[in-house]
């Protein structure tokens, strides 16, 4: 028999405000195994903390229930209280009477009622707990980014810096990223490629980071300090080793009618190509879908022109296998797509452009060498309109349009309007907004400035259409301060489209088993307390793919998940759950039945001698679960249909007695 | 008074459907609306005074015949606020007000003739009986 001692938390008021405490330690007391029961403001406290540790001594206890707030929160704390006070942890059992009683309930009487039969339940498990041993596996010490933008990056040299391998996965031929095709950066409008180009070449002289740029992952095994990862190198036709980057297969090769996608499409380049001056790795790529030789057997002028030899037209798809400890997302952003959004004549005109495609006019090594003209007949605009929140913070059944807000636009948008001022004082610029979100270190000043300084009109209403007549955009907007609708002739328009995560974070998600929301944006393991690691334990999160964040935030949340992985990987073994599967060999019939629901791959079959009562010997076929892959999930205990199979920690008979206790 | 524009404003929110605290005040309705410069208030403020109770202006204003219904608010409302048919709620209550008791069901049967659809009744119903 155990000797149980229930422990009740007020939680200041946040139980005792709905929860009558003082008769929930009454009732439980007289619970079968329960040798005292008490009550107070913050269990979790130290000197909460201590009441327990005193308690075990005084009263001899084996087990403890602790009536407080949900496990997540404070399971693990009070595990620790037991065991400093020389109980097995695996003997604590947590009643949930905050999230899932107090909170809830707005009645005393029904939030003691409920509360009561939450502790009972506990009470009933607890005296059929078992003091259990945690195992350990070891770590592999290496990390795996997926994703080469600056979140990726910034990660990639921070894990590096503390002397652990690191392997960045890039689908695009590149590293760099969104950041890499950006002009200026605000607030203090340092040129973007001057301060990521370093870093980018830091990563490639790095002898601590591999970089498998035009690949992406297809498989994830494993779980936190050894996973298994399948990563698919595509064929480049360009042999990496060799390839210098000189350029005379671009320069030579005679397609050239290729929508360059660095530039989104506003120019072209040709079917063997460096995205930009400064990629990384500096190595030319064929797009198959382009090429001639590729296509159709006719062409191989690269293949001529090339000095080093590069050129390789029979390349294949390349798999590679390699081991991890610890697994960093940071698969960003992109604009979304503005096909729905007719009534700014996206499609209808090429000069109504997104921001991302502002960034390339305006950028040096953009198409138009950084002079700000109009794609449409290269000339200089003279009125331009930008509309912000396009696609931002529309209603959730709307049917096109994102329900957040992307957070950056207020911001590069007073940066196009400052800059075109500051180079183009003969143009107007007009912004107009819904609201003006600029928390940030000198984003409200920076955006005053805009005002104030470079004479932008900010007007506080939102544009209802954009009509192409002749070479003007007709725009009708509402200036709602004024009670006016607005009649502009705008030679260029520049919507802020919102911003969502890239495609590929889907199904790469369901590969790392790591939960999102309903934006597929990454889900943290606490929103304000475990920002950088997904609940998956090893995955970890950097940049955009956790929720829309600028520059310096990217950077900060890049070093944190970097800091959270060398904490896993300086590690050399890691204290595994035993709360995992086991099989009761003489019962198991070796259906294959748990193999198949099995999501971790943790069973495996064996065949075992057994001696029969008859004293003969039969070999039969028995589930084996290994215990470092076995995550406690249960579904084998759901679906064994000899009852062989059963989860310590959470067995079925510790089960249906919290069931009897709370239906009693 | 206050009651009897409380009373209003349920019913207008009601025939309508329309959720005027899904708003967020960023003017689109307006901007899109091609009658804007006939209407004394435009889309965006029938949605703000319906929302603050302030009727009375409403339902006195000519804005209230030369909104077209042609829906571009409805259509790009990023908030799915759908402003006309509030516009449309507001006129409805204007004209019963107005038209009440104009028609009685006793005096229908001699104006039937085959060539009336049996919408034009229900329409002359909700304009003109109460």
């Amino acid at each position: 028999m155990q000797r149980i001692g229930v422990f009740v938390c007020w939680c200041g008021s946040n139980i005792a405000g709905t929860v009558d405490v003082q008769a929930v330690s009454d009732a439980l007391a007289h619970e079968p195994g329960v040798v005292f029961s008490t009550n107070y403001q913050y269990m979790c406290s130290q000197a909460g903390q201590n009441m327990i540790k005193d308690a075990v001594a005084e009263h001899k206890l084996t087990g403890i229930v602790v009536c407080s707030c949900s496990p997540r929160m404070h399971e693990a704390t009070f595990r620790k209280t037991a065991a400093a006070a020389g109980i097995n942890p695996y003997m604590v059992e947590i009643a949930n009477i905050r999230e899932q009683c107090s909170w809830v309930h707005k009645d005393m009487q029904t939030g003691t009622e409920k509360a009561i039969i939450l502790g009972k339940a506990a009470v009933a498990k607890v005296n059929l707990n078992t003091p259990l041993t945690p195992g350990e596996s070891p770590v592999t010490k290496r990390a795996l980014v997926i994703g080469g933008g600056i979140a990726g990056i910034q990660t990639a040299l921070d894990i590096a810096d503390a002397g652990f391998p690191v392997d960045i996965v890039e689908k695009k031929p590149t590293i760099g990223g969104k950041m890499a095709q950006l002009d200026k950066t605000f607030p203090t409008l340092d040129c973007a490629a001057c301060i990521l180009t370093p870093k980018m070449v830091d990563v490639a002289q790095n002898d601590k980071i591999r970089i498998f740029s035009y690949s992406e992952v297809t498989d994830v095994k494993g779980f936190v300090g050894n996973f298994d990862v399948t990563i698919k190198k595509h064929a480049r036709y360009v042999k990496e080793d060799i390839c210098t980057g000189c350029g005379a297969c671009t320069e030579k090769c005679p397609m050239k009618k290729v929508p360059n996608e660095f530039n989104l499409g506003m120019d072209n380049r040709s079917a063997i190509y460096i995205p930009f001056a400064q990629a990384v790795p500096k190595v030319a790529t064929i797009d198959p879908n382009y090429c001639n030789m590729l296509k159709n057997g006719k062409c191989g002028v690269c293949s001529k022109v090339c000095a080093a030899g590069a050129i390789d037209y029979t390349q294949k798809d390349e798999f590679i296998e390699e081991k991890y400890g610890a697994i960093v997302v940071a698969t960003g952003f992109n604009p979304i797509s503005m096909d729905k959004f007719d009534e700014f004549a996206y499609n209808q005109s090429k000069d109504v452009i997104t921001s991302l495609e502002f960034e390339r006019l305006t950028n040096a090594a953009g198409p138009t060498a950084g002079k700000l003209l109009r794609p449409s007949d290269l000339k200089h605009p003279h009125t331009i309109v930008f509309v912000q929140c396009v696609g931002s913070r529309c209603d959730a059944c709307a049917e096109k349009g994102k329900e957040y807000c992307s957070k950056i636009c207020c911001m590069y948008t007073a940066k196009h309007a400052m800059l075109t001022r500051d180079k183009y004082p003969d143009t107007e610029v007009y912004v107009f907004y819904i609201d003006v979100r600029t928390p940030g270190k000198n984003f409200d000043e920076f955006y005053r400035r805009a005002v104030e300084e470079y004479g932008v009109h900010y007007i506080k209403g939102m544009v209802g259409k954009v009509t192409p007549e002749g070479d003007k955009l007709k725009v009708q907007a509402s200036d709602l301060l004024a009670n006016k609708q607005l009649h502009i002739d705008a030679d260029l328009v520049v919507l802020a489209a919102a911003i969502e995560p890239d495609k590929s974070a889907r199904p790469l998600a369901t590969m790392l088993t790591a939960s999102m929301d309903t934006n597929d944006f990454f889900t943290e393991a606490h929103p304000k307390l475990r920002p950088v690691e997904s609940p998956t334990a090893g995955v970890f999160l950097s940049g955009a793919c956790q929720g829309p964040k600028d520059i310096p935030e990217t950077v900060s949340q890049a070093g944190a998940a970097a800091s959270k992985v060398i904490g896993l990987l300086a590690k050399d073994k890691l204290t595994g759950n035993p709360c995992v599967a086991s099989s009761n060999e003489l019962m198991c019939n070796g259906c294959s039945t748990c193999e198949r629901v099995c999501p971790y791959g943790a069973i495996t079959y064996e065949n075992k001698e057994f001696r029969m009562p008859d004293r003969t010997t039969a070999i039969r076929r028995i589930a084996v679960v290994n215990p470092a892959v076995c995550q406690g999930c249960g579904c084998c205990t759901v679906a064994c249909p000899s009852g062989a199979m059963d989860l310590r920690g959470f067995a079925n008979s510790q089960i249906i007695a919290e069931v009897d206790a709370i239906c009693k | 008074m206050h009651n009897k524009n409380q009373y209003l404003q349920e019913e207008l929110l009601r025939t309508s459907g329309v959720n005027p605290k899904k708003c967020m005040r960023c003017g689109k309705c307006s901007a899109t609306c091609p009658a804007y410069d006939e209407m004394e208030y435009h889309p965006h403020q029938f949605v703000n005074m319906v929302e603050s109770g302030d009727i009375e202006p409403l339902l006195n204003s000519k804005s209230l015949y030369r909104c077209l219904s042609c829906f571009a608010c409805i259509d790009r409302c990023p908030r799915g606020v759908e402003p006309a048919k509030l516009v449309e709620a507001v006129r409805l209550a204007a004209i019963r007000k107005q038209g009440a008791n104009h028609l009685k069901a006793d005096d229908v049967p001699a104006m039937l003739d085959d060539d009336i659809p049996q919408q034009a009744l229900v329409s002359a119903f909700r304009k003109y009986a109460k």
